[in-house]
């Protein structure tokens, strides 16, 4: 049954991004469209005092300038603010009044015939503020950090048994905010039919922005329909509706026509990032290896207004064998927006400091570094002492080991060279959740053997509408080019957002629960038929295939589907079905991966290139090799530039970021990116779900700027505990 | 971005016309810098003016032996060009270390003269910054101030010139021929940017009315003994945290002419007489490399974030000068530093 599945199928969708016929948030088109442009303030606390909007106004195409002082009406409850993944607090609501929360802020809204002038005319909207001092600076906040609930329970007494550790290590490890720059900007076109809207929007939910639509805007179900086929690239930034999205609707309620809006790369910045974080490690163990205890305590950073945060911790508390273990967790507030989830929250930021901090313990213990998390293996979760449902790190392990020659490391610092090069090899594990979320899928066949395959999830650029084309075609026996996938529709079957890495998990088991659903009505029409080859057979015992319905006992018992449908009088059938997954379970589901990296570093200058690294990934059954490995990479070379480039550079004074662009805010380019090996591991999974997928959207980059930085202090001797590791940082004492 | 007047000059002398006859026009070729800054609203013409017709696209032999380049030769046909990948590879390992390859494509010769700092604070119109806005103040020199200049800065201004072709032009002696409402006249490459002072509004003495015409290079390339060495945050699209363009002309080894230029380092291409005449007559040793690194950084200044810049300056001339010696200059291609 498995034609597709487990392929390197082509993207079903490649065609129409490469042909500018796939079209995102900002390209949609509509008669007597009106565009926006957005003023934001130039301070980061305080009250606007005067918006003076006269010299803007006298410019001919200008059709109206919102503020807080003559937009239509908004809801006026924290409630109605609320989107489905709101951490706690009281949301941000744009243009709402006149306080002025973060610098970058939205003030006015300018509406104008074309896109140039409503540009041209936000640029003369003059705005007075009563300023107020601002905090924006995580380190010197430290002393007005709010405890946070820890977020699993300590176990044994871990200060004790870190204080009578024979090998102990214990270090700060700090990670800048980060933003996620997708390539695609923030971009709401919403469309005016008498009153009612259809929203097409970037994001990575679309009935989240709709109820959330609807919550601002105190109108019916109904009025508002929220569309976003496809995105480019969403990292988590999508997660919560942003709001280029009220100010389309609010521009489009105003005017009573459509109203475009993008946002530019600079405003991009004031909206979500992951958050700057300051992670203390303690490591006590026995000269064998053996852990006693780990402590971890993270302080993170929100805004003021919401309390955004994740457990970084949980990954400490869970991954090695140790006795002891304890866990803290602070937040600091500042006047920048809320944070948000970044690729894998919480465990590119948690495991980097975790494995860097292994490696410290390693080195200390003379132990080589793969060893000592071989000693330390753990089959349960230590948090909660569950069995994981499958884990396959330890062959992650040896294949990686194997593909880079990881035996052949030499384990002194400095010990490798190739000319002026120092060469370093380094390592780290990597660990998310295999979570799953309720979901409801429809499926239509038709007599002639095509389906549409539709659930209101998003394909945020990762391969979603492929998997689901494949999961269809191999359970309804049909070729690939018959399935239709229809997503990205607040019309469409209800979907949870697509984060977390869980909509291939949740969305393929879904289209399971339905295709069989498909064929227990197929089923019972080939058995009302005359003669029926199938007369007797159990719904269990019958599969689609090639057209047909057949017995899997005896595969010539069959019955094709169009006949069975001409029997039973009809052209299609349609089943909708929601399937949940049990929480709460006897096991622990996660996935798991082991990372090996080499750099060479000049040793006078400082640069640091990464020549190599592999990425061993057990993350259940892989339902598109090429997808999939696209992704995995995609997340190394993410743990890359986390590990080297990424910073967000925030001016304290002003309160304000100075680099909000591509040009000074690094990532790594091509020329920064050399061998990269991504291997799947095998790991069957019978627990986490019928299908055995765990999910591969976050994993990619953890363990990656743990196993970068390990590798730049084995080949230069320098521990660089504050990311990412530029070069002046690594020859600052030289 | 603001509204502007869009026209095309029809040649050398009309572009000069209407340039004379509105202030706040600018003229544009390649506009990879020029375009940003508007939509940054830091430049706002009243006019862009077009010249990328005019007939100043040519590469041309000199009497002298020389080279002259229109100044609307694309960075990208002036990096590969035969003539200056065989006399002058100094220049061409320059432009090559630069921007992007679509940028080269776009970006001029003109214009890469006349780009602007990449300093946070003058991208950001709302902070203050003495170069955009005179005698608002300037935010990089107790602010975040990585990137910015270490040696001839001013009270006023801490910015750099982010070009890594001036570089190499500074250090080849390249003449720059411009044309004014005064007929033409030739400002030597290392004339041509100013240090901030107290007017760091203005980048170069070149005259609002004047416009480039051409590059000349004199017959001297340095074809053996070069190296245009880049250090910066990326391996590559990314502009220098210090460069270093090194040319020596060497006789039975022995330095007979020494030319050093930093990027990244200053408001201009800086170069400094006193440590090209140190290396001079001398043997290419470490030490005499570092006798002309600490000649270089004598009065080198830091404000925090860049005073690693003094030590990597340091470290990346006696590099560079070791591989121009050695005649294995450093590739833009392969990112192993040589």
């Amino acid at each position: 049954m498995t034609t597709y599945i487990g392929t390197a199928t082509l993207r079903v969708d490649g065609r129409d991004k490469v042909t500018g016929a796939a079209r995102y948030a900002g390209e949609y088109d509509a008669p007597d469209l009106a565009h926006g442009s957005v003023v934001t303030s130039t301070i980061a606390k305080g009250r606007i005092r005067r918006i003076d909007t006269n010299e803007a106004m006298k410019v001919d195409g200008v059709l109206v300038i919102l503020t807080h002082e003559n937009r239509p009406p908004m809801a006026d409850s924290d409630k109605a603010y609320e989107d489905d993944v709101a951490p706690e607090g009281s949301p941000y609501r744009p243009l709402y009044d006149g306080e002025i929360k973060f610098n970058g802020q939205p003030v006015a809204l300018v509406l104008a015939e074309d896109f140039e002038t409503a540009t041209y005319a936000a640029s003369l909207v003059k705005v007075d503020y009563d300023e107020q001092p601002h905090v924006t600076d995580l380190e010197r906040q430290l002393g007005n950090a709010v405890a946070l609930d820890p977020p699993a329970k300590p176990r044994g007494d871990a200060a004790k048994a870190f204080a009578t550790s024979d090998i102990k290590h214990q270090a700060d490890y700090s990670v800048p905010i980060e933003h996620h720059n997708p390539m695609e900007l923030f971009a709401s076109t919403a469309v005016w039919h008498d009153g009612k809207l259809t929203v097409y929007d970037k994001t990575q939910g679309v009935q989240n922005v709709q109820r959330y639509l609807c919550g601002v805007f105190e109108t019916k179900p109904d009025e508002i329909r929220v569309m976003s086929p496809f995105m480019g690239g969403g990292f988590g930034s999508g997660l919560r509706p942003q709001y280029q999205v009220v100010l389309a609707v609010l521009g489009a309620r105003a005017l009573k026509r459509s109203v475009r809006l993008v946002l530019t790369r600079q405003q991009m910045y004031m909206i979500g990032y992951r958050p700057a974080m300051i992670q203390r490690i303690q490591l006590g163990a026995k000269p064998d290896g053996t852990l006693n205890a780990i402590t971890h305590d993270a302080t993170t950073m929100t805004s003021q207004y919401e309390d955004f945060h994740r457990n970084e911790t949980t990954w400490s508390g869970l991954l090695y064998k140790s006795e002891a273990a304890s866990y803290a967790h602070s937040l600091v507030r500042l006047d920048l927006p809320t944070a948000c989830d970044m690729r894998a929250p919480s465990a590119a930021t948690g495991v980097y400091a975790l494995e860097a901090a292994m490696d410290e313990l390693a080195v200390a213990l003379k132990m080589d570094p793969l060893e000592l998390r071989l000693k330390c293996y753990s089959d349960s979760d230590q948090s909660t002492g569950l069995p994981f449902s499958s884990k396959n790190l330890r062959e992650c392990y040896s294949q990686g080991a194997e593909a880079f020659g990881w035996n052949k490391r030499s384990f002194e610092p400095r010990s490798m060279r190739d000319g002026n090069d120092l060469i370093g090899w380094g390592m780290a594990t990597g660990i998310w959740e295999a979570l799953q979320v309720p979901i409801t899928v429809r499926i239509t066949l038709t007599g002639n053997g095509h389906a549409e395959v539709a659930c209101a999830t998003s394909d945020i650029g990762t391969g979603t509408y492929t998997i689901m084309a494949q999961v269809a075609a191999d359970m309804l026996g049909l070729p690939i080019d018959n399935i239709t996938v229809k997503l990205g529709d607040s019309t469409l079957p209800p979907s949870p957002v697509e984060g977390g890495s869980w909509i291939a998990a949740s969305v393929s088991n879904g289209i399971v629960t339905t295709s069989n659903a498909i064929r227990d009505e197929l089923l019972k029409m080939a058995q009302a038929m005359p003669n029926s080859a199938l007369k007797g057979a159990l719904a269990d015992d019958v599969m689609l295939t090639n057209g047909s319905i057949m017995s899997k006992k005896n595969p010539r018992s069959t019955v094709m589907v169009a006949d069975a449908m001409r029997h039973a009088g009809i052209e299609r059938v349609t089943q909708e079905k929601a399937t949940k997954f049990k929480k709460g379970g006897k096991h622990a589901h996660n996935t798991h991966s082991a990372i090996f990296a080499e750099v060479k570093v000049d040793e006078q200058l400082g640069v640091i290139r990464v020549t190599r690294l592999v990425g061993a990934v057990a993350a259940g059954r892989i339902l598109n090799l090429k997808t999939a490995h696209s992704q995995v990479m995609g997340g190394m070379i993410w743990g890359m530039g986390m590990a080297l480039h990424e910073e967000t550079l925030v001016d304290h004074r002003f309160g304000r970021i100075m680099n909000a662009n591509i040009a000074e805010y690094h990532v790594p380019v091509n020329a920064d990116v050399h061998n990269i090996e991504v291997i799947f591991v095998d790991e069957q999974d019978d627990i986490v779900n019928p299908m055995g997928i765990k999910g591969l959207g976050e994993i990619g980059i953890v363990g990656v700027p743990a196993a970068i930085a390990n590798a730049v202090y084995h080949a230069t001797g320098k521990r660089v505990r504050d990311l990412p590791i530029t070069l002046d940082k690594l020859t600052r004492d030289a | 971005m603001n509204n502007f007047q869009y026209s095309r000059a029809t040649d050398v002398a009309d572009a000069l016309s209407q340039i004379a006859a509105d202030a706040s026009a600018k003229f544009i070729a390649g506009g990879t810098n020029l375009i940003d800054l508007m939509k940054y609203d830091v430049e706002q013409p009243s006019r862009l003016i077009d010249i990328s017709h005019l007939p100043l696209a040519k590469v041309e032999e000199t009497t002298a032996g020389g080279l002259r380049i229109g100044a609307l030769v694309p960075n990208s046909d002036l990096a590969w060009h035969p003539l200056v990948t065989e006399r002058y590879p100094l220049l061409s390992s320059a432009i090559l270390a630069g921007a992007s390859a679509q940028l080269r494509n776009m970006a001029s010769t003109g214009g890469n003269l006349l780009q602007r700092t990449r300093c946070f604070y003058f991208y950001d119109v709302a902070t203050p910054c003495n170069k955009r806005d005179p005698r608002s103040g300037c935010s990089a020199k107790d602010g975040i101030n990585r990137i910015n200049a270490i040696l001839g800065t001013s009270d006023a201004c801490i910015a750099t010139h982010p070009s890594d072709m001036c570089v190499a032009l500074a250090a080849l002696d390249a003449k720059v021929h411009v044309a004014g409402p005064n007929g033409e006249r030739a400002i030597a490459m290392v004339d041509f940017h100013r240090l901030p002072g107290d007017t760091p509004q203005r980048d170069t003495n070149l005259d609002p009315k004047e416009i480039i015409t051409a590059i000349e290079l004199p017959a001297q390339g340095f074809n053996t003994h070069y190296t245009y060495l880049k250090i910066r945050d990326r391996l590559s699209y990314a502009f220098a945290l210090v460069s270093v363009a090194a040319a020596l002309k060497m006789d039975n080894g022995t330095i007979r002419d020494a030319r050093l230029a930093l990027g990244g380092v200053a408001h201009k291409p800086w170069r400094n007489p006193e440590a090209e005449a140190a290396l001079n007559g001398q043997p290419p040793t470490h030490d005499a490399f570092a006798r002309a690194a600490d000649i270089v950084l004598h009065e080198a200044k830091g404000f925090g974030h860049n005073t690693f810049k003094i030590g990597l300056a340091r470290r990346v001339i006696t590099r560079a000068l070791t591989q121009a010696a050695n005649g294995t200059p450093q590739s833009q291609s392969d990112k192993k530093i040589a």
